[in-house]
């Protein structure tokens, strides 16, 4: 077990550094220029050189990479560009905001989507089955951003009960409606995943077997759970860590001040130090994530063994 | 049970609801603006003229300052830190600025000549303590031009430019002046500054939230009596997406959202908001290639362009957001005077003008325009394009647009007409600006403007265009530069410089309670006479 973790925690090390190498490639493949959106209008040469050394993006890529790898094995992710600000002073907030709100979304898709999922794989009511999977899989498909506007419009502008943007402090009214519309496409694929599941070891032997011994429904239904939970962990953990990264579009339709946020005001304006610090980080808490969620699963499922 | 879990939210949001209704009692004016992020609060901000608007102008001051008091003339330049300035008779380099007596800052310490000394140093100085790269990256072009300074007594200072610049007193308008004292009691430290900041401006800070909200409060203490804010506070939050901001105004989450998008003016009128919209020095356009192989080289070319397209249509289609444009200013504008060539929507002169060139919609002249998908003051750029794209196939056009990200376009004007990355590219549909006479007119014609010593991107050259440029720029007299403006506008329309499409009227909603807004004719606004009713 501690060989185990111990692996997959230096298997991070090349993982980082691959992703800081491919961030930093596709900032600078990308047209524009990293200093553009600080540039005055009309800058000329001399100030252009100058803010470039300022910045030290007037040194090769190469060094360019080596000095902030460097710093960055310090504990330094830089400064931004566009506000002057340590980028760890940026990300840290931007990361508790969107586990804030994942925390809430993977809840809410948890919840319902295993009881959706279970319902349809366990009674084996076709109705009750064709009626999940249409929800699982109109959950999946719905653009979440669309879905939103749609809420927005609903509950903020037309019955005003819940408020339209941002985090208001943060208070739980203003998370309402973001962490609905994050949970809806983890709860469609977790409502799938457990229906299969649900409905594959029901087929099982075992399962006709504590039927056999007389248990009752109640308890066959905690031995199946007990199956399948290690596919939920798995999916769930995807889902969070994915939702960790932030949903550009779910945070900026709600003006959430998350990592999606974060990003993609850093896209936009070219702010070189927030993306590679930021899509780091959120890296490796994907990694730590998927790690956490494989020790869980082993120790749930004891069929589950790592070398 | 559903009931019971829906309760607790519910009464959560109702208690919310409670809450901003009793933040109006205390008279808070909630903007959303259009930013993702706060710019700078130290000094000098970032994020262009949104950025001036709501922390440059709020926080700070500047020694001279726009009168944004006004909704039927042009903003003017009037003292500000500064009671009056005048410009040396011999060299006309050196600036004499004579300060306001008895202006305090924010954190209590007295305004001077040395706090505008200590602040140029924080632009211009690389050695100096406080130098701050932030700022001086914002301020570098009004700065640019600064040779040297000094103190002549506590109350004067005198500010030598390196060449005659009688544009001069529309840069240092916005440089902002902050403590020297928040930044010594701060050790030092801009960082901590930017969550303290202290200015001489109408407005304190009072928090921070990056990327979330910046609360402003009444300075009681402003020296100027007539803009102390009427609103005791003022929330700034960031929402860049304008279906967001109209969604929070209509749920009244918000009293005011900057840019709403033409369509859903209707619906924020039905819901009583108020829209208010005003001519400022706004342009879009396209600015012209002149580069070898550049087919608007030809003058008729150039004019037929501009007759193909129906302005009137296009503000339409945006909703009456914008008005025609008939030159690079507005038909109102004191730099306008009387050009030759009328902009109009004339699609049978165009056809001809075309005809003669050897072109016709049978055989189309092939144009290729860069254009960007969003942007700031690019309004709705991909259907306003698409919309010119279609008038101008039916003059003998065949428009290419080559469709690219904001930030990407901007350094393609950075580069100008000729660099490698623009081979090919006959235009380039960047809105622009004219508040000051450099960027309005000076630095887009004048051929010794290419980029990066001014705008002239696509290197229009002209001698009458060139001799009135570089006469406007030493000309100290405000009126007879004035005059000199108008008559380089009146030949830069007459040789049809770029493709002028329309002027943006700057939109912004409303909610009914606000009130005492006057909307200047500029990028900037003054937020101090605005309050809310009941």
């Amino acid at each position: 077990m501690l060989r185990y973790l111990l692996r997959r925690l230096l298997y991070t090390l090349p993982i980082a550094i691959g992703v800081s190498l491919v961030c930093f490639a596709l900032v600078h493949l990308a047209p524009g220029d990293p200093i553009s959106a600080v540039l005055p209008e009309n800058a000329s040469p001399a100030v252009i050189q100058e803010i470039r050394a300022a910045y030290g993006f007037d040194k090769p890529l190469p060094a360019q990479y080596f000095i902030w790898l460097k710093r960055v094995a310090t504990g330094d992710l830089g400064t931004s560009i566009k506000t002057g600000r340590p980028v760890l002073w940026e990300i840290a907030p931007a990361i508790r905001n969107s586990m804030l709100l994942a925390v809430v979304a993977i809840a809410l898709a948890f919840v319902c989507g295993c009881v959706l999922g279970g319902l349809a794989g366990y009674t084996r009511r076709p109705t009750v089955d064709r009626t999940v999977t249409a929800l699982a899989v109109t959950g999946v498909s719905l653009p979440h951003y669309w879905l939103g506007m749609v809420l927005i419009v609903l509950f903020s502008v037309e019955l005003r009960l819940l408020p339209a943007t941002g985090m208001g402090g943060p208070d739980i009214a203003h998370l309402i409606l973001p962490a609905v519309t994050l949970s809806v496409i983890p709860m469609g694929i977790i409502a799938r995943s457990v229906r299969a599941s649900v409905s594959e070891i029901r087929k099982q032997e075992f399962v006709q077997t504590l039927y056999a011994k007389g248990l009752s429904g109640r308890r066959v239904l905690a031995h199946v759970a007990k199956n399948v939970a290690p596919m939920v962990m798995a999916v769930m953990g995807l889902q969070f860590a994915q939702m960790l990264g932030g949903s550009i579009l779910v945070e900026t339709v709600f003006a959430w001040p998350g990592t999606g946020f974060l990003l993609n005001a850093a896209i936009f304006t070219r702010d070189l130090p927030i993306l590679q610090g930021t899509i780091l980080v959120l890296a490796m808490l994907f990694v730590f994530t998927n790690l956490v969620v494989d020790v869980l699963q082993m120790l749930v499922d004891p069929r589950v063994k790592r070398a | 049970m559903v009931l019971k879990k829906l309760a607790a939210p519910l009464f959560a949001a109702s208690l919310a609801l409670f809450a901003n209704g009793a933040a109006h009692a205390e008279m808070v004016l909630r903007v959303a603006t259009t930013l993702s992020d706060l710019p700078l609060t130290t000094g000098q901000p970032s994020q262009g003229g949104e950025g001036m608007r709501f922390i440059g102008f709020t926080l700070y001051d500047a020694l001279i300052r726009w009168d944004l008091s006004k909704a039927d003339e042009r903003a003017k330049l009037v003292p500000g830190l500064a009671t009056s300035w005048s410009v040396d008779d011999a060299t006309h380099t050196k600036w004499t600025f004579k300060l306001r007596p008895n202006v305090k800052f924010h954190d209590g310490s007295t305004f001077d000549a040395e706090a505008v000394v200590w602040n140029l140093d924080k632009l211009l100085k690389r050695d100096a303590p406080q130098f701050d790269q932030a700022q001086a990256t914002q301020a570098s072009q009004y700065v640019a031009g600064i040779a040297s300074y000094r103190v002549i007594d506590p109350m004067t200072v005198e500010i030598t430019t390196k060449y005659q610049d009688a544009v001069f007193p529309y840069l240092i308008a916005d440089v902002m002046i902050s403590s020297p004292a928040r930044y010594k009691e701060l050790g030092g430290d801009w960082t901590k500054v930017a969550q303290k900041p202290s200015g001489t401006g109408p407005w304190m800070l009072d928090k921070l939230v990056p990327r979330e909200r910046a609360e402003l409060i009444r300075n009681p203490n402003y020296w100027d009596p007539q803009r102390v804010p009427k609103s005791d506070r003022m929330v700034l939050l960031t929402m860049p997406d304008p279906n967001t901001r109209v969604a929070a105004l209509l749920s009244r989450q918000v009293d005011w959202v900057e840019a709403p998008p033409p369509d859903t003016i209707p619906r924020l009128k039905e819901a009583g908001m108020q829209i208010v919209t005003n001519i400022y020095p706004h342009n879009w356009p396209y600015q012209l290639s002149f580069s070898e192989g550049s087919p608007f080289r030809d003058i008729r070319i150039r004019k037929a362009a501009n007759l193909a397209i129906d302005r009137q249509g296009l503000v339409e289609f945006l909703g009456g957001t914008a008005i025609p444009s008939e030159g690079m200013v507005d038909p109102k504008h004191p730099w306008f005077g009387h050009p030759n060539f009328k902009i109009r929507y004339d699609p049978d002169e165009a056809r001809r003008l075309m005809k003669e060139a050897g072109y016709s919609p049978e055989h189309p002249l092939h144009v290729k325009f860069a254009i960007s998908t969003a942007g700031s003051g690019q309004m709705q750029p991909l259907p306003m394009n698409e919309f010119v794209q279609e008038n101008l196939k039916a003059v003998g056009f065949d428009v290419e647009l080559e469709v690219m990200e904001w930030e990407a376009l901007r350094a393609r004007r950075r580069a100008g007409s000729d660099a490698p990355e623009n081979k090919g590219v006959d235009g380039i549909n960047n809105s622009f600006g004219y508040w000051d006479p450099d960027i309005g007119l000076i630095g887009t014609s004048w051929s010794k403007m290419r980029p990066p010593a001014g705008y002239n991107w696509g290197g229009f050259s002209d001698k009458q265009a060139d001799e009135l440029a570089a006469k406007a720029k030493v000309e100290f007299d405000p009126q007879k530069q004035d005059e000199i403006l108008a008559k380089l506008h009146e030949r830069i329309v007459d040789q049809a410089m770029w493709i002028w499409v329309v002027h943006d009227l700057n939109p912004r909603a409303l909610a009914p309670n606000v009130k005492g807004f006057v909307q200047a004719q500029s990028w900037f606004q003054d937020l101090t006479p605005v309050y809310l009713t009941k």
